[in-house]
């Protein structure tokens, strides 16, 4: 990795207005390849993110939320006051400086304050402008103010975790939240290439929910076409036996299996020690499994239970079978692939300490991806915005902090 | 990149060309490159890929060109048969590579290396190509040769554990997602590599791992380990939230029963006017019923997740269950949307097709399928841009359906030899 080459996004300027998890973990990828990002919040109204734990010290406090910082690495913090028409006017001074406006209000409050599209081409025509909500600008639910986790059920997600069809048993996650990003990353990047052809911006609207039930296109086009509801179905899988997850040794450890084939069948057997049962013809055949598979899910159970998860999956991958730890967020810790591929990377924040953030999911022979900045505290780089940005003095900037503009607490 | 294959300079990636050498594990990243307006070849085994063989079928017919799960993932692609363990077909690979400007590929790592046509082999042919590898860990470490399959890397990628009820057994998403994920990522990250190529004309590698894309779905779960080295367990219905001693963990009910399914929804107040709002204007709701009971006059911006009690937390629960029970999903959306409540109704998939929100939107796109005498819709952009739309440009390829025009007409490949190479397992 040649580290003096330059990075990807260098010179290419953000204003971030976004909030929670889908506009900041955007301009996370543009500030990890380089770009210099700037996050607009307010101590008058701090967002949601900051009120989720866990909290150093377990003391809940705006700064003291681990969590808040973890979208928002690379970033400058500019504590704003939009509610003041002087905040207002900084606002557009960076539109004009920035090349990306991204934006995750409600529709309609960037106009309300005077920062929308409309605003913002008159001031910078080429800019690139985009908003992203949960069900988009416009329609007849697109002011509901939901969160990701709300999306998640909305968009289909929760419906389709369960062990009985009918009754959900989701994971507690906003798994919109993880899915709408790296569509708007990939459609900021299709902008900014569009302008440097034809050197003009555009604007972008993401429906988060839009965006993230691509992911069950599959089962859309099933009740299309064939008017089949997809129910959930546990662990199981139409088409493989055994296909689950089973109890290990110790507290709460499981391991998943998965045998789609003969090929794979015969290995998972040589891998639990050629037991007799897996000998009789009715488990023999895949359409045997699957009319048994109660007993053999019962049968594979009372094997793997002897041996600890990482155990069996060790054993499984030497013959061949596919099979994974069922990993908790420690386990995730002591994952020697994700060691290898530096997932967790430690920086140093302000107030919550040495902590780890995550790499991204890519590695890129060139141009690698660096973390060197942890996500601020509300207006934590205030002087570094509004002197090397916004050309300000010192006495501007107190006079901003006494008019309550640019806030400091 | 030559003219003749040149599509609308309307498209965002009009002009470019992608090769998809992908199977089940990568197909997604094609398709978001095809939808963008790029050129995208999907590269298949003679006689089709075995996505082809993935349920759902078209009016159930089990067929390889009637794979609905291979329709949804190949949208806006032109198809081709190649076989590139032959001699004659790393050759005509070779050729391809040079004219394109994207490779996806998803096999087993060092697959392509083992045939001579990994990157360190096609950047010399074509400098600016970007080959992207989208396997379950990464492309090299000590479980890059792992096998995997949708559920073990849902387990190893952290999610699953958080999924489930807390007496049970941790439970996947039963429609898979863990390559879609891992196709979204690939796609991303050719994106970025494009970028950086259009500004210097230098390709690279580009290497997914699913396992580290499926980890951010785990929201916060590293943080609480990291910081507080709590293991965030799954716990079904209902959320736990870890407090302090001597108050201990709150059980919180975030899925609730309504008359006719299921909603998402938590009391929530405090510093929040958002919540606070919320949460009046259900009272409020449940009140014009007569059902508000005590909590008639609750001032919400006193509520705090941190001091509560179990046992009041439980009786206002109790209270609002009651009215859950008495309406239907539809009715409490309504309800959300009109008076700013944060309920979510947990969907089925007929209630995506059929939303308002969407079709207002014209979110649905109808494809034409004139070998099925049907046209079929699709779920559309993710995105919207106000200019050079993101769209399906034409349904998924059928088996070869593009020999001729790619072997023939662009390679110059004459009927006899493309006869030879069919006649020899090569297309």
């Amino acid at each position: 990795m040649n580290i003096d080459r330059k990075q990807v996004f260098e010179g290419i300027k953000v204003i971030d207005f976004s909030w929670v998890a889908v506009g900041p973990q955007t301009t996370k990828v543009l500030a990890e390849h380089g770009a210099t990002v700037v996050r607009i919040e307010s101590h008058r109204r701090p967002e949601n993110l900051r009120t989720v734990p866990p909290f150093k010290d377990s003391k809940p406090s705006l700064d003291h939320g681990a969590y808040a910082s973890s979208y928002n690495t690379n970033k400058y913090g500019l504590a704003l006051n939009l509610a003041k028409p002087s905040g207002q006017k900084i606002a557009t001074r960076l539109i004009e400086w920035a090349d990306i406006v991204l934006e995750s209000f409600s529709p309609g409050v960037m106009k309300r304050l005077g920062l929308d599209y409309e605003v913002a081409r008159r001031i910078k025509p080429d800019i690139i402008y985009c908003s992203t909500t949960f069900q988009g600008q416009y329609g007849p639910h697109a002011l509901f103010g939901g969160l990701g986790f709300h999306g998640a059920a909305l968009a289909g997600f929760s419906m389709l975790t369960g062990y009985t069809a009918g009754e959900p048993a989701p994971a507690h996650t906003a798994y919109l939240d993880y899915i709408a990003p790296w569509y708007l990353v990939i459609a900021l990047i299709a902008a900014l290439e569009r302008r440097r052809k034809t050197g003009h911006g555009m604007y972008i609207d993401q429906a988060q929910y839009e965006a993230s039930v691509t992911f069950l296109s599959p089962a859309l086009l099933d009740y299309v076409v064939n008017g089949r509801i997809m129910s959930c179905m546990g662990n199981r899988d139409p088409y493989a036996a055994p296909h689950g997850i089973y109890p290990c040794r110790g507290s709460d450890r499981w391991v998943a299996i998965s045998v789609f084939t003969d090929e794979e069948w015969q290995a998972f057997d040589e891998a639990i020690g050629n037991p007799e049962w897996a000998r009789y013809p009715r488990f023999g055949t895949m359409l045997g499994r699957k009319e048994n598979e109660d007993e053999l899910d019962q049968l594979v159970a009372s094997w793997t239970i002897n041996y600890t998860a990482e155990q069996v999956m060790s054993l499984m991958q030497s013959k061949g079978v596919a099979a994974g730890v069922v990993n908790s967020a420690e386990d995730l810790f002591n994952d020697p692939q994700l060691k290898y591929r530096e997932h967790f990377v430690y920086l140093q924040q302000k107030v919550v300490g040495y902590r780890a953030y995550q790499n991204e999911a890519i590695k890129f022979s060139k141009t690698h991806q660096r973390l060197w900045k942890a996500g601020p505290n509300i207006g934590e780089d205030n002087e570094y915005v509004c002197k090397e940005i916004l050309n300000l003095t010192d006495d501007d900037i107190s006079d901003l902090v006494a008019e309550d503009v640019i806030t400091a607490e | 990149m030559t003219s003749d294959r040149q599509k609308s300079t309307e498209a965002l990636l009009g002009g470019y060309r992608v090769l998809d050498i992908t199977n089940e594990r990568g197909l997604l990243c094609g398709k978001i490159l095809g939808d963008l307006g790029a050129d995208v070849i999907k590269i298949e085994p003679p006689g089709g890929d075995q996505a082809r063989n993935i349920a759902p079928f078209y009016k159930d017919i089990i067929h390889p060109e009637k794979s609905l799960y291979w329709f949804a993932l190949n949208t806006s692609k032109r198809g081709i048969t190649l076989n590139i363990e032959t001699s004659d077909g790393r050759e005509i690979f070779k050729r391809l590579v040079k004219t394109a400007d994207f490779l996806i590929e998803s096999f087993e790592p060092g697959y392509m290396d083992g045939l001579g046509l990994g990157y360190s082999v096609l950047e010399k042919i074509n400098p600016r190509i970007i080959m992207t590898s989208i396997t379950p860990f990464g492309s090299t470490g000590p479980y890059a040769r792992y096998k995997a399959s949708d559920i073990t890397l849902g387990a190893m990628g952290g999610l699953t554990y958080l999924s489930g009820e807390t007496d049970k057994a941790p439970c996947r998403i039963s429609l898979p997602q863990s390559y879609l994920v891992g196709g979204l990522h690939g796609a991303m990250g050719s994106m970025i590599a494009h970028y950086y190529r259009e500004s210097c004309g230098e390709g690279q590698h580009v290497d997914v791992s699913m396992q580290q894309a499926i980890i951010y779905f785990t929201m916060n779960a590293t943080e609480m380990w990291n910081l507080m080295k709590v293991n965030t367990q799954r716990s079904g219905l209902l959320s736990m939230v870890e407090r302090p001693e001597p108050l201990g963990q709150l059980r919180t009910r975030w899925y609730w029963r309504c008359k006719d399914g299921y909603i998402m929804f938590f009391l929530a107040g405090g510093a929040s006017k958002g919540y606070v709002d919320s949460s009046t204007a259900l009272v409020e709701l449940m009140d014009d019923e007569g059902m508000a009971g005590e909590l008639k006059d609750y001032d919400w911006t006193n509520f705090d997740t941190y001091q509560i009690s179990q046992e009041e937390l439980d009786r206002k629960e109790r209270i609002i269950a009651e009215f859950f029970l008495t309406k239907t999903k539809q009715q409490l959306y309504e309800a959300a949307i009109k008076k700013g409540i944060l309920i979510g109704p947990l969907s089925a998939v007929n209630d995506v097709v059929e939303s308002p929100q969407l079709h207002a939107r014209k979110y649905f796109v109808n494809v034409e399928h004139p070998e099925l005498g049907d046209a079929i819709t699709y779920p559309g952009a993710p995105v919207k841009f106000s200019e050079a739309p993101w769209k399906i440009s034409h349904r998924a390829p059928l088996i070869g359906e593009h020999n001729v025009e790619i072997y023939g007409k662009e390679l110059g490949l004459a009927r006899e030899q493309l006869a030879i190479l069919k006649a020899a397992k090569v297309i």
